[in-house]
């Protein structure tokens, strides 16, 4: 049984996937140290003003003089470890959730799911902007709004999984043969929704850094100083030919979303096993 | 004779735009070492009454019984070790194992679940071996197997349980004709090789006369015709067993038709014989 | 009932005894162009007006494919070689008007599955006048009479009321007998049939055997069996071709099949017959 998570399974020689990791490390290893090698403060205001790209600034300076290179690396560890967390946040709880949902059914079913019903209504930026207007606007509160928004995804997903499993041949012969809901939650259930949560969660993270640097840019999450993506695109609409400005933030969003995209999809053929068989070209 | 399994004057219904009786007052037995076929055709109430009597449908009356207890709904906690010598071997072999755990951990389950009980261990090989597989499938994962194979695992898992009562619901209308007869002879001769009970339900009345001791014959929920299967094949009584059994194409090479009923689903089908129950 | 000079054309009068349909060293791959898995391997079969062909085999025998290979309904990387005739028509290489021309029309086709092969939410009038108007340009009226026709000469009670029935209001079997009446309605010369009775109850599968037989010596319908069912082709087949890993392993008529078997994989079907002799040692 251990041997299978220790093999390399065949999908993730796909080049995409493998690209899509490596940019997808990249970028978090920089989230996690780029405070302790960026070249200048990413705060000073020291360098001359909009400065383009060269020998001393890699990828020059915006209008109050500050690196900018050093402000995107910054950036990173701002934006990524949150957009992590918001996923995480959003999994557990969904997949909680949607797992009791779908295990006891009738009436905890329907009353969870109107709840998830309920929030699914709401558009994200609206929502972000009320919270904003209730808090005050911070990229902290822009997770919140956020977090409120995405975990009805993981528990429609999860409970619609569990559902099906619940009437599945094998999970019923389990329950003949004595196995305790735990272990049947343990060993019939979990493995088959393992899969599908994580694809949509590497999925996902793509999606909530948008959203993040979404709000920031339209003011509704970091406020400046802050260097975060988002808001370092809005800032270069005040100085539109220093293209330098805004075309590295969204560079940088570009990679880390694309990489993590390219990480769900690999993720998702690794987790079904049945399609490693297709791949080999069986017809079945 | 101590029965093994009786079932007495269940009914189940099932409650949606209208109430449909699936099992309008049934009642069988089936005793240590007996193979007792359960023949209908679709929507007659066979399954609902194989799931009824594992626990996993609610009887809305009557009583289904396992050595003297009444065998408990199959609910959210733990099934009592008294009942894990009651094994379903289910009709869809896709769906009957788990596409994420290796075949010999699956039978592995099943012999934990026999020795839980104080009953002797076993090797998952062993049982591979007894349904006619060979023992290296034991670290294959299901969507590596043919339909068949399945089946077989699936049989392997719930024997090596050591069940005392086997149920198997069409458990060979998913297989390829060539192998349903040889898999329904197996599937009797290691439940009798054990000692169980097998409750073997199926539509296929040729196959079952030759496994199965004692026949019931179900129509629209209701019990037609019952008792020794030879009797019922060659002698039946009922209108509708004598339908049933005529319309069976034989494969002889003869171009005979089989003898089709006049209209479909005549009323005489409906009639209650007590002279065609418990036949000997 | 329609004649049948006006309607079905005159390139391919049926003549008892003459075969309509013609099958030569056909072969049937499926695949990219580096993998394709062959599944017919150069098969020949031929079909009589008034005679039943048997096809039989397990299942991946490629029996199946065979058939749609006839009404060109294979999947589109389906590499097909050899020849299909009907009369002096090619069918091999012909293109999807042309095919589309031709099936339905002149070959027509039923399938295990009656429920899937009726559109769910037509009238059966609609599903069985709409056929016969596009292909015989019939009138309202005309097309509503011929309806009624079909639906008589198929056992369908009440045909009138039938017309305005969805096919969920059927039993399987009537179903079935409808999905026979829309395969006649444009007075084909062939007819596939898929196993057409292995959905339905023993019961009910006597009723639509008694029908097919009918139909084959009345209209002088060629009719291919495709089934698994060695009981059924006993029942209705004149010829029976025993199919197997793509190949045609033995072709007799019925009774040769049945007592003097020549293939030994013929024989081991045979054998594992319930009943048959040799059955207690097939199974040890």
């Amino acid at each position: 049984m251990r041997k299978r998570w220790l093999k390399i399974p065949a999908a993730w020689v796909t080049p995409l996937g493998v690209i899509g990791a490596v940019i997808a490390v990249v970028w978090v290893g920089i989230a996690f140290t780029a405070r302790l090698w960026v070249p200048f403060d990413p705060l000073g205001q020291d360098l001359p003003r909009l400065q383009a790209p060269g020998i001393d600034t890699l990828m020059g300076t915006d209008a109050l003089g500050r690196d900018i290179f050093s402000r995107l690396m910054t950036g990173a560890s701002v934006t990524i470890p949150l957009a992590l967390m918001l996923v995480l946040m959003s999994l557990v709880v969904g997949t909680l959730i949607g797992a009791i949902a779908g295990y006891f059914g009738k009436w905890v079913d329907e009353l969870l799911m109107r709840l998830t019903d309920l929030v699914m209504a709401f558009p994200t930026v609206i929502l972000a902007m009320v919270v904003a207007a209730a808090l005050g606007p911070s990229l902290f509160n822009a997770v919140i709004a956020a977090f409120v928004v995405s975990w009805p995804q993981y528990a429609r997903m999860t409970r619609s999984i569990v559902l099906g499993l619940r009437t599945q041949n094998y999970v019923m012969a389990g329950r003949l043969m004595g196995f305790s809901p735990f272990k049947t939650l343990r060993v019939d259930v979990a493995p088959n929704v393992v899969g599908p949560i994580l694809v949509l969660a590497s999925l996902d993270v793509g999606t909530a850094i948008l959203l993040l640097s979404g709000l920031s840019f339209l003011g509704l999450g970091a406020q400046p100083p802050t260097p975060e993506w988002g808001s370092m695109i809005s800032a270069a609409i005040q100085n539109f030919d220093s293209w330098w400005i805004g075309l590295f933030p969204g560079l940088a969003i570009l990679t880390v979303v694309m990489a993590f995209n390219f990480v769900g999809d690999s993720l998702r053929d690794i987790f079904d096993p049945t399609s490693q068989v297709s791949r080999a070209g069986a017809r079945s | 004779m101590s029965e093994l399994l009786e079932v007495s004057d269940l009914v189940i219904e099932y409650h949606g735009a209208s109430v449909v009786r699936a099992v309008d007052e049934v009642s069988l037995t089936i005793a240590p070492g007996e193979v007792l076929a359960l023949v209908g055709e679709s929507g007659c109430g066979k399954s609902s009454l194989a799931r009824a009597v594992v626990g996993m449908e609610k009887p809305r009356a009557g009583s289904v019984t396992y050595r003297g207890s009444e065998v408990p709904l199959l609910g959210v906690r733990r099934r009592r070790a008294q009942f894990t010598s009651i094994q379903m071997v289910f009709q869809d072999p896709n769906s009957s194992l788990n596409p994420r755990i290796r075949v010999g951990q699956q039978i592995a389950e099943g012999i934990r679940a026999a020795v839980e009980r104080g009953d002797e261990g076993s090797q998952p090989e062993e049982w591979l071996d007894r349904v006619g597989l060979p023992t290296e499938m034991v670290s294959r994962y299901a969507h590596e197997l043919s339909g068949g194979q399945r089946q077989r695992v699936a049989i392997a898992r719930a024997l090596a349980a050591r069940p005392s009562l086997l149920v198997a619901d069409e458990p060979i209308s998913a297989l390829d004709a060539s192998s349903q007869a040889s898999v329904a002879d197996m599937m009797r001769r290691l439940a009798l090789d054990a000692g169980a009970g097998l409750l073997f339900i199926s539509h296929d009345l040729a196959i079952v006369r030759l496994i199965a001791d004692r026949t019931v014959v179900m129509y629209r929920g209701m019990i037609v015709e019952s008792g020794v299967s030879d009797r019922i094949w060659n002698d039946p009584v009922h209108p509708y067993t004598r339908a049933l059994i005529s319309a069976i194409p034989e494969p002889d090479g003869k171009g005979n038709l089989p003898a089709a009923p006049a209209a479909e689903a005549p009323e005489e089908w409906r009639s209650r014989l007590p002279e065609a129950l418990d036949r000997t | 009932m329609i004649d049948d000079s006006t309607t079905a054309g005159t390139d391919t009068a049926s003549t008892p005894g003459v075969p309509v349909l013609t099958v030569d060293a056909l072969t049937i791959g499926i695949g990219s162009r580096n993998n394709v898995k062959s599944i017919v391997k150069g098969i020949s079969l031929s079909l009589t007006p008034g005679r039943i062909q048997g096809l039989a085999g397990e299942s991946g025998s490629g029996k199946t494919v065979t058939s749609l290979a006839m009404l060109g309904l294979l999947p589109s990387n389906a590499v097909v070689g050899g020849s299909i005739r009907l009369g002096d028509t090619e069918l091999v290489g012909m293109s999807h008007r042309q095919l589309n021309d031709i099936r339905g029309r002149r070959i027509a086709m039923i399938f295990q599955d009656p429920s899937s092969s009726l559109h769910p939410q037509l009238m059966v009038g609609t599903q069985l006048t709409d056929h016969v108007k596009r292909h015989l340009k019939l009138s309202t009226k005309q097309a509503r009479a011929h309806a009624i026709e079909l639906l008589e000469r198929v056992r369908v009670p009440n045909p009138d009321e039938a017309l305005s029935r969805y096919p969920h209001q059927f039993s399987g079997g009537q179903r079935q007998r409808i999905a026979i009446a829309i395969a006649l309605a444009c007075d084909p010369v062939v007819l596939l049939a898929d196993e057409p009775t292995t959905a339905l109850d023993v019961t009910v599968q006597a009723g639509i055997l008694h029908l097919l037989r009918d139909l084959a010596d009345e209209r002088q319908l060629a009719v291919l069996l495709v089934t698994h069912d060695l009981g059924v082709m006993s029942a209705i087949a004149d010829d029976i071709a025993v199919m197997r890993h793509g190949e045609v392993v033995e072709s007799a008529p019925r009774q040769a099949i049945f007592s003097t078997p020549q293939h030994a994989y013929t024989r081991e079907l045979l054998s594992s017959l319930p009943g048959a002799e040799g059955f207690q040692e097939a199974t040890q």
